[in-house]
């Protein structure tokens, strides 16, 4: 690929520009939203941009959906999602403070195409679904030149194929995402935090276990193993009315009290940017090395980052997710052996990224019907191509 | 509603196929006389019927595998069968078909409470899930009006949903990982007790797919411990218009019932006159279901009370007791067995967005007057799938066409407003041919080239889901 067209940047206007530039693409296309997300193999191609396929086209705060281009910048969704007193129930990662020092451009603003592709989600994945869930419909130009709709704009449908979920995480490499609509939940009046400080892992996990099996809706536990000079600390959350978070943290608290003392903070905007920092990762965020993101059983996890003698880990989903900052160029997964789940390298440098497979190898009967749909999806490999190998 | 001419080659070959199905299945897992297989020849589509060639009742993924091995090199079609509930002719066989029925493979594999999942075979019914974990505190949220019979394998087949999905989601959102046999009898994996893929989302591809790409066998779900309390409010209106615009008011409050459900005045009528539910008869009732704990609810049900105050209701009721939270849903959870005691219907489930709810009622009573058929309004109200159920009667000649006609023009209508043709119930055959009007042929053909992935030959349930005319060339060829 010649360094003249790397460096022109195609940015179609419309989505039947989006088509034509697609069926007429003569080699590969990288195809950019914010340019924040830098994670997969690097992709040597033309930079495809969605930036002009941008704006709300619909938002019906009584139907809780919203309907929008795909380069819409994630920020201005959520301003107007704000101002209704709504959100996205999956609380999107923000990956900009965690990936800054390997992003090509660190001047991106995260845009709701990027979101979908890589199927981003934050700490209340594991009680209100992953992005994925909250996707009820996708319009994308295949890489025939295909435009395609599945889904729609409400809530229930299950009318014919989801092929909104098989596109939800595949990081450009079946399509190119047009408009996106999602489902929305309101923002609920307040929030707290129930912390505690100096937990094992083990007994960190048991508490979390605890708390998650409690009607009272924790809808956020997550746990950081301490560092040179600070001790670990766990967290859990509760959303919802004032009097119903105060009642609910003093049952978690009590149910919790066999196991460790756990402190309630009722400071709402302190449990925001508490919970946004876990959300971002941020304890990892500018920590030289490499960023690995585990999916497993919970009860696992402690025993997995056992496995990775020098990690550090940030447990969230109440151990079903781990963040683990390794040293750089370390397999992780080499490491971990046979387990429940699958590991992600999110954050590495390109020599690493070339060297280790950033995306957990399927096994092959799942791999032979990954690629058969890529092949049918993407006939002539030039969406992202290799990003996920 | 037509179906494709069976193969004349596979039905004379029924001996030899039979024959294979049992070197591989034990005795009593393969029926083919013509008085057992009858058993199977429709679903909840009871209008259209036809036996099968054969039916086979697999107890175990291995044996599952072998027989769609015999029937993928015999070139026989599979029309998986869960517990045979489907409203759209999920299950419908044709005549050259081998019907897979899963209803033998019911055991529960695995609990873990701490880690928040069970893994189960497929063919065990959706409330016997919950009722292996509640002594635990824990259930399994989608709950389809059918969930005493239904089975596992037929809500991953439609990605079913049920009342209480405004706020716990529907099938796919529950459901962690599955084994999954192919066509041609290979076994796959796909998800797990943990969250999300790490390449393709196939899990998210096959949940939904009515039973075309595969045949899951087991399935892991998410369990969740149980709220401590759950009550109703019951509000009567005096038109659909403020019923609807109530509601959207309350989602916009910031309030979140686990279920809104909406009757219009034939539905409330039947209801009452079935169960003496205890209902005013006016033109929409709401039944608003929220959970917690005593105070909790008291709070939500002061705010959704409050708003509704606003609209003028013309009676608002809330449950005091169990007793009475029990009368309230006894109405709506009767209201199919209400309007079959009126005679014979069609039930559709479209989904429209929840601003159009007026303008869709007052067309569909427009549409029952020039059809001359009775409809009643039954419907998720939080999340716009709706529920009409057309009466006709089966013994007068004609008069099933005209109510598939009538269901036809209210699908279409829901399409027009930005709607679906369903819901939760699926395609299946009923609704195969209007796939057309919501779908571009390039996105119909998106959908069956992942067919073409899973089961290149099309032998697994071929008759479903795609309009006949666009699937042909791909059914009818050889390979």
């Amino acid at each position: 690929m010649s360094d003249v067209l790397e460096r022109d940047v195609l940015a179609p206007q419309t989505e039947a520009d989006l088509a034509q530039i697609v069926a007429d693409a003569q080699g590969p296309l990288r195809i950019v939203g914010g340019g924040t997300r830098p994670v997969g193999r690097a992709v040597h191609g033309q930079p495809l941009s969605t930036a002009n396929l941008s704006g709300i086209t619909l938002y019906e705060p009584g139907a809780l959906t919203l309907v929008a281009g795909a380069g819409t910048p994630l920020p201005d969704v959520q301003a107007a999602l704000a101002a209704e007193g709504q959100r996205l129930p999956f609380e999107p990662m923000d990956h900009r403070a965690l990936m800054g020092g390997v992003a090509d451009d660190g001047t991106g603003v995260p845009t709701l195409g990027g979101m979908v592709a890589g199927n981003v989600s934050g700490p209340r994945r594991f009680i209100s679904g992953a992005c994925r869930d909250s996707l009820i419909g996708l319009r994308f130009v295949d890489g025939a030149g295909n435009v395609v709709s599945n889904g729609g704009r409400v809530m229930k449908n299950v009318t014919g194929y989801d092929l909104v979920k098989l596109m939800a995480g595949s990081w450009g490499t079946l399509g190119v995402f047009s408009q996106v609509s999602l489902k929305l939940l309101p923002e609920p009046e307040t929030c707290a935090m129930l912390v505690c400080e100096g937990l094992d892992d083990e007994t960190a996990l048991r508490a979390m276990t605890c708390a998650l099996g409690t009607p009272f809706e924790v809808n956020g536990a997550a746990h950081l193993q301490g560092a040179d000079s600070s001790a670990s600390v766990t967290r859990l959350r509760l959303e919802g009315f004032a009097g119903s978070v105060t009642y609910r943290a003093g049952c978690v608290q009590a149910a919790l009290a066999p196991i460790a003392d756990f402190e309630i903070v009722e400071d709402p905007d302190k449990t925001r940017s508490v919970w946004e920092e876990v959300r971002d990762v941020k304890a990892f965020a500018g920590k030289t090395g490499d960023v690995w993101q585990i999916s497993t059983v919970p009860g696992d996890a402690p025993g997995l980052v056992a496995r990775v003698p020098g990690a550090r880990a940030l447990y969230d989903w109440g151990g079903g997710r781990v963040w683990l900052l390794v040293t750089e160029g370390v397999d992780v997964r080499h490491r971990l052996g046979a387990f429940r789940g699958h590991a992600t390298l999110v954050r590495g440098g390109k020599d690493t990224r070339t060297a280790i497979a950033p995306f957990q190898p399927e096994a092959p009967a799942v791999a032979m019907l990954s690629e058969a749909l890529r092949r049918r999806f993407d006939p002539r490999g030039i969406l992202n191509p290799g990003l996920m190998a | 509603m037509e179906m494709p001419k069976p193969s004349d080659i596979v039905i004379a070959g029924k001996a030899a196929i039979v024959a294979m199905l049992r070197q591989v299945l034990p005795e009593d897992a393969v029926i083919d006389n013509i008085a057992e297989t009858r058993a199977y020849e429709c679903d909840g589509l009871a209008a259209y019927t036809c036996p099968p060639l054969a039916v086979v009742l697999p107890r175990s993924t291995e044996e599952v595998s072998a027989v769609l091995r015999v029937c993928h090199e015999a070139g026989v079609p599979v029309v998986p069968r869960g517990a045979g509930t489907s409203l759209a002719g999920g299950a419908l066989p044709t005549a050259d078909s081998v019907v897979l029925g899963v209803a033998r493979l019911n055991d529960v594999l695995e609990t873990d409470y701490d880690n928040r999942f069970i893994r189960v075979q497929s063919g065990r019914t959706n409330l016997s899930v919950t009722q292996a974990v509640e002594d635990e505190g824990f259930f399994y949220a989608p709950d389809p009006s059918s969930q005493l019979a239904c089975a596992i394998a037929g809500n991953i087949a439609m990605n079913s949903g049920g009342a209480h999905c405004l706020k716990y989601g529907v099938t796919t959102n529950n459901l962690l990982g599955v084994t999954m046999v192919m066509m041609n009898g290979d076994v796959v994996e796909l998800g797990g007790a943990f969250c999300d893929a790490s390449g393709l989302d196939l899990l998210g591809l096959v949940c939904g797919s009515e039973g075309q790409l595969g045949v899951v066998t087991e399935a892991t779900l998410r369990i969740l411990p149980k709220p401590e309390g759950a009550r109703p409010v019951l509000m009567g209106f005096d038109s659909a218009e403020v019923a609807g615009a109530c509601v959207a008011d309350i989602i916009k409050a910031g309030v979140l019932p686990v279920a809104i459900e909406f009757m219009d005045r034939p539905c409330i009528t039947a209801c009452e006159n079935f169960t003496g539910a205890g209902y005013p008869i006016c033109e929409a009732l709401l039944i608003v279901e929220v959970e917690g704990s005593d105070p909790e609810i008291d709070h939500q049900l002061a705010l959704i009370k409050d708003i509704a105050g606003r609209h003028n209701p013309v009676e608002m009721r809330e449950s005091q007791s169990a007793e009475e939270s029990a009368a309230i849903w006894l109405g709506r959870k009767s209201a199919f067995g209400a309007m079959g005691q009126m005679g014979d219907y069609i039930c559709l489930d479209g989904t429209i967005p929840v601003s159009e709810l007026p303008f869709v009622l007052r067309r569909i009573g427009e549409l029952a007057k020039e059809y001359g058929l009775g409809v009643a309004n039954v419907f998720h109200a939080g999340d716009g799938n709706m529920h009409p159920l057309i009466l006709y009667n089966a013994n007068k000649p004609g008069d099933l066409a005209l109510a598939e006609g009538f269901g036809e023009d209210i699908l279409r209508l829901c399409v027009e407003v930005g709607g679906c043709l369903t819901g939760e119930h699926g395609v299946g055959v009923e609704k195969r041919e209007l796939m057309s009007t919501q779908f571009a042929p390039a996105d119909l053909e998106a959908q069956m080239q992942v067919k073409d992935v899973f089961d290149p030959g099309w032998l697994l349930n071929p008759s479903k889901v795609f309009p006949l005319s666009s699937s042909a060339s791909r059914r009818e060829r050889t390979i």
